[in-house]
């Protein structure tokens, strides 16, 4: 949370997933920790779309990843439908897992080249010993069902496929094994505009009919907003501020949240509204050119880690760890300097 | 610094593992020393006697540390064979010329190779390109042996340009030397040739692709300019360790060119000394030259971090 | 002297034919367009529209070879670049026209430092000595806001972050003075906070110097605000160009309208569904017959599968011009019915 801390948002229902204080670090070289993802509270609600937002670097893959448990992340709980996987066995993770499924980044390249569209829909579902005549009606029903037409692409390869359509065929696999959890990691960075909107409808679409809770990880604001129920802006590793995503570009406070939404074409205006819990907050001060990137995660910065390119940093942002605190009906925010009315 | 401490620390390692193995493998040879020394038809004692001389009744391990202890402080033991010469003598002799053709040869295909694979990769796939690549393929499918005679024909024995078989020591008269290495060393040259070109120029073409490339011929920097400072350093990655590969080989492989050309290199030296079970000699020299190949080898793995300055430091 | 005379870049019918394999790749075809000094002309389409292949054929990095065939015309200072000899054409590299590449990891050579970048064009077309070019080199650095630059000089790309690298790409570019600059994505692989800072960098220091800039981008938005003028792609074609507000506000080709229609946009309600576009852009070796767009527009009629729509002026008299490639352009009455 540029800090840490444990509140977050509880509903009546218990969430389907919920990830506490999780750690996430890579040691390289001499005794150098890459420090990818450091404290991270996650509480997913059945059928919510929690979207992760953060740039390039920040930790959002190394998250999705942990929670998968590939790696296992180096501290912290992922408690899934009421199991704990951290520490499970291999083999029972394994089953547990199945309900929880990922999409990645890169569509052409997570598909195995050599297999055929039918295999690689089936593919999970055969590790665990299912086949038989079922399974290619289900295979069809999948297909069909990511917009797909099961006859034309039947006997095809990834290379004789679009970008979109590969995507559907990852979303196909995925779906195939019935999860409950489906973690998207920025599953429409690598496609074309007019594509991106298929997938991100189709997205919509298949969490209704399938029941899903969703993670969607992804580094672009709007996309994030459009398909999230509740946004959580990651940096360096650190959560800096939890919302509704219909409150994003209206209510929302914490400096790295604004310096987002402000790099948006058009958003140097929405970023300097008058905001009615914090006042104006000018976030498009023009910040130092050595300043304007990610520090190295090898060495996070003290205090909050935003604060060498943030424009309210003050001594007290150096000294002390801002931690997540609530400023209104499910929005938290980890910043020492936002006023709270 | 760090660094290369911690590369001697491994290149002594390796030596030790390298110079068991050539010792256990030399003494597993067939044949008896004691016999190649005496001759047949002695009574049986004088070769047990002179077995037990030798010290060739001791364990393997003890014998092993016997001469080991002798060759770090540069005593290889002597041959068995009469004159019966000291070892590191006999390596001294011969070190040189092998030495010498190994990396003349290499300079010469080196030089050739170059800009063949220059000109070949700017014109991939054009006429230019695969006349290159067909002369290169014929050059190495003719056996070198073949190769040698001809050019001895051609230009010892019919033009007269150079001598054959003979040598003269670098030490003694440099002119002279390189007029007669020279033939040999294109021999050697030839036998190189085609696979530096082609491992150039694949991996020319590779960086020629590269967007860095394009920027600089969109600052308006002409080709082999381009070709030059742009595109070469990044692409030699697989030539310079193929090089270094070729001359720790070299050294000890130049047989048939020694041959040939009647030079007293390390190949030829190593091959009689065997035949005749002159084990010390064999010992010595293959370890000598596995000392070259390990060194050189180190050597290229430095010249790792001039070619790519990424490999220097380790950056998260 | 005539009208085109003072344009830095004019470009007439250019196609780009790429020999495959597979057979011919039209990647650029019948595009023309030109530009006034300090004017800035954005290219959007999607991946695959020939936006690349088009700036490095009007500039020439891309020519007539035994795989390509160039026709049409491109004039750069009165110049048709594909005319010249390539020692003549080299020398408007850098002093006429400069481009900026998409990956700033992948367009610095990683084992020459920064400083050898930047000099080596200084020297190279200006015959300044090493030191005169070493402190233009350190003064160009300074221009794009790089902290500390007589270290960097001596610094090696890696050493740079993402940002960074681009600066010194940009700085490249720049070196010359060039008169046009062709930005092919200069902020597609940065992260979203730099990409802004790039983006009002190259916006600056194109005021400043009163250089004609080519901005070409998949992302609508790099284009909206920073543009005077715009050109929608689709399959090699110009299939629409205008002011760039007419072009955003009040689209006239079924693309663009549709491709305007599909971006998530901020100020939208969360789960607003978006109006994708079907299918997926044309295969380049055998694109459809007839406007390229039809099979993915939702106002084709046969006359669309079999003519192939010229790229015509579509204002209504009052404002300047905007041409449009359509049979049924969204004019404002067809935009209400729709
Ligand atoms: N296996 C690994 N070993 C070492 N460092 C790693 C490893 N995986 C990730 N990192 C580092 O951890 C940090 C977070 O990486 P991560 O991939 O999670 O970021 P991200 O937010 O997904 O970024 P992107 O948008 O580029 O995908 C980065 O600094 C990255 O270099
Ligand atoms: N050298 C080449 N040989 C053959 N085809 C090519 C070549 N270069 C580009 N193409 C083809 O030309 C078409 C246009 O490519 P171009 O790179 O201009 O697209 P783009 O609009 O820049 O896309 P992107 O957004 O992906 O950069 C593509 O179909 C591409 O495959
Ligand atoms: S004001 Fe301080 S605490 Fe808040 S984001 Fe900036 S640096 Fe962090
Ligand atoms: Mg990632
Ligand atoms: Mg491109």
């Amino acid at each position: 949370m540029a800090g840490s801390g444990t509140a977050h948002m509880r509903a009546e229902a218990g969430p389907v997933l919920a990830v506490d204080d999780m750690v996430v670090e890579f040691p390289v070289g001499r005794h150098q920790v890459v420090h990818a993802v450091s404290g991270l509270n996650i509480d997913l609600l059945p059928g919510e779309t929690l979207g992760i937002l953060g740039e390039s670097g920040c930790g959002k893959s190394s998250a999705g990843r942990a929670i998968m448990q590939e790696p296992a992340p180096t501290a912290g709980s992922v408690l899934f439908a009421g199991e704990q996987l951290t520490g499970l066995k291999s083999r029972d993770l394994r089953r547990k897992r199945s309900k929880m499924q990922m999409i990645m980044q890169d569509p052409v390249s997570s598909l195995n080249p050599r297999r055929k569209v039918r295999d690689l829909v089936a593919e999970g579902l055969r590790i665990w010993g299912f086949d038989g005549d079922d399974m290619d009606a289900a295979i069809r029903e999948t297909l069909t069902a990511v917009g797909l037409d099961p006859d034309s692409v039947w006997d095809r390869r990834p290379h004789e496929l679009s970008g979109g359509q590969c995507q559907r065929v990852c979303i196909a696999r995925a779906l195939m094994m019935n999860p409950d959890v489906l973690i998207c990691d920025e599953p429409v960075s690598a496609l074309d505009v007019s594509v991106q909107a298929q997938i991100l409808n189709l997205l919509e679409r298949t969490k209704e009919t399938y029941d899903l809770s969703m993670i969607f990880i992804a580094h672009d604001v709007s996309v994030v907003k459009n398909i999230s129920d509740r946004v959580m802006v990651l940096y360096l590793g650190k959560t800096c501020e939890v919302l509704p995503s219909s409150d994003m570009h209206t209510r929302s406070v914490h400096p790295y949240t604004r310096t987002l939404i402000a790099s948006i074409p058009g958003g140097e205006e929405l970023a300097s509204v008058d905001d009615p819990v914090t006042g104006p907050v000018v976030v498009d001060t023009p910040l130092v050119a050595t300043a304007t990137e990610l520090p190295s995660p090898l060495n996070p910065p003290s205090g909050c880690r935003f604060r060498t390119r943030c424009p309210l940093a003050t001594e007290l942002c150096a000294a002390e760890e801002p931690q997540l605190r609530e400023v209104g009906a499910g929005h938290f925010v980890a910043c020492h300097h936002v006023a709270v009315s | 610094m760090r660094r290369i401490s911690l590369r001697i620390g491994e290149l002594i390692a390796v030596l030790f593992v390298v110079s068991f193995g050539v010792f256990a493998m030399v003494t597993l040879m067939p044949g008896d020393p004691a016999v190649a020394i005496l001759g047949e038809g002695h009574p049986p004692q004088d070769y047990e006697n002179l077995r037990q001389e030798l010290g060739l009744n001791d364990g393997l391990l003890h014998r092993y540390w016997d001469w080991l202890s002798g060759a770090v402080t540069g005593d290889l033991g002597t041959s068995l064979v009469p004159p019966q010469t000291d070892v590191t003598e006999r390596i001294l002799g011969a070190l040189p010329v092998s030495v010498e053709l190994a990396v003349l040869g290499l300079v010469i295909a080196l030089v050739l190779a170059i800009p063949l694979a220059m000109w070949s990769a700017a014109h991939a796939g054009g006429a230019i390109d695969r006349m290159i690549s067909a002369t290169m393929f014929a050059t190495l499918s003719v056996p070198s042996f073949l190769a040698g005679l001809l050019l001895i024909m051609i230009f010892a024995n019919g033009l007269g340009w150079f001598p054959r078989a003979q040598w003269v020591r670098i030490s003694e008269d440099i002119p002279g030397n390189l007029h007669h290495a020279l033939l040999p060393a294109i021999v050697i040259a030839m036998m190189e040739l085609a696979l530096f070109t082609r491992i150039l120029r694949n991996d020319l073409i590779v960086t020629l692709n590269e967007d860095y490339i394009l920027a600089a011929r969109a600052k308006g920097m002409p080709p082999w300019r381009i070709m030059v400072t742009d595109a070469l350093r990044p692409s030699s990655f697989s030539l310079v360790t193929l090089m270094g590969i070729s001359l720790g080989r070299l050294i000890g492989s130049t047989v048939i060119v020694e041959y040939l050309f009647a030079l007293p290199g390390m190949g030829s030296m190593i091959v009689t000394s065997a035949n005749q079970g002159d084990y010390p000699l064999v010992q010595g020299a293959v370890l000598i030259v596995a000392l070259v190949y390990v060194v050189v080898n180190a050597g290229i793995d430095l010249s790792y971090g001039y070619l790519d300055p990424r490999t220097r430091r380790v950056h998260a | 002297m005539n009208e085109r005379d003072d344009l830095v870049l004019d470009v007439r019918d250019v196609r780009t034919t790429f020999l495959t394999p597979r057979g011919p790749v039209r990647a650029v075809d019948g595009v023309s367009m030109s530009l006034r000094a300090g004017e800035t002309l954005g290219i959007v389409g999607e991946s695959g529209s020939g936006k690349s292949v088009l700036g490095r054929t009007v500039m020439g990095l891309v020519s007539n070879s035994p795989t390509t065939t160039i026709t049409g015309e491109c004039r750069i200072a009165g110049l048709d670049v594909h005319a010249l000899k390539p020692k003549d054409r080299r020398k408007l590299w850098g002093p006429e026209v400069a481009m900026v590449f998409q990956d700033p990891m992948t367009s610095l050579n990683p084992v020459k430092r920064v400083g050898t970048h930047l000099t080596e064009a200084l020297r190279l077309h200006l015959g300044v000595s090493r030191k005169e070019a070493d402190e233009r080199a350190v003064d160009l650095l300074r221009q794009v806001f790089i902290p500390e630059p007589v270290r960097r000089m001596k610094q090696y790309p890696h050493e740079l972050s993402g940002g960074m690298r681009q600066r010194v790409v940009i700085a490249m570019a720049l070196a010359c003075d060039p008169k046009l600059l062709i930005a092919d994505e200069p902020t597609t692989a940065l992260d979203v906070t730099v990409q802004k800072q790039i983006l009002d960098l190259l916006a600056t220091l194109a005021a400043d110097r009163n250089m004609a800039t080519i901005l070409i981008s998949h992302d609508l938005g790099a284009v909206e605000g920073r543009t005077d003028r715009v050109a929608v792609m689709y399959a090699g074609r110009t299939v629409e160009t205008s002011q760039t507000s007419r072009v955003f506000n009040a689209p006239v080709h079924p693309y663009a309208e549709a491709l305007l229609a599909s971006i998530p946009r901020i100020d939208d309600a969360p789960h607003t569904v978006l109006r994708a576009i079907d299918g997926s852009p044309p295969n380049m070796l055998n694109p459809p017959e007839g406007c390229r767009f039809a099979p993915r527009c939702r106002f084709a009629v046969d006359r669309c599968h079999q003519e192939s729509p010229e790229l015509r002026e579509l204002a209504d008299g009052t404002a300047d011009t905007h041409l449009g490639a359509c049979h049924f352009p969204l004019l404002p009455a067809r935009q209400e019915v729709s």
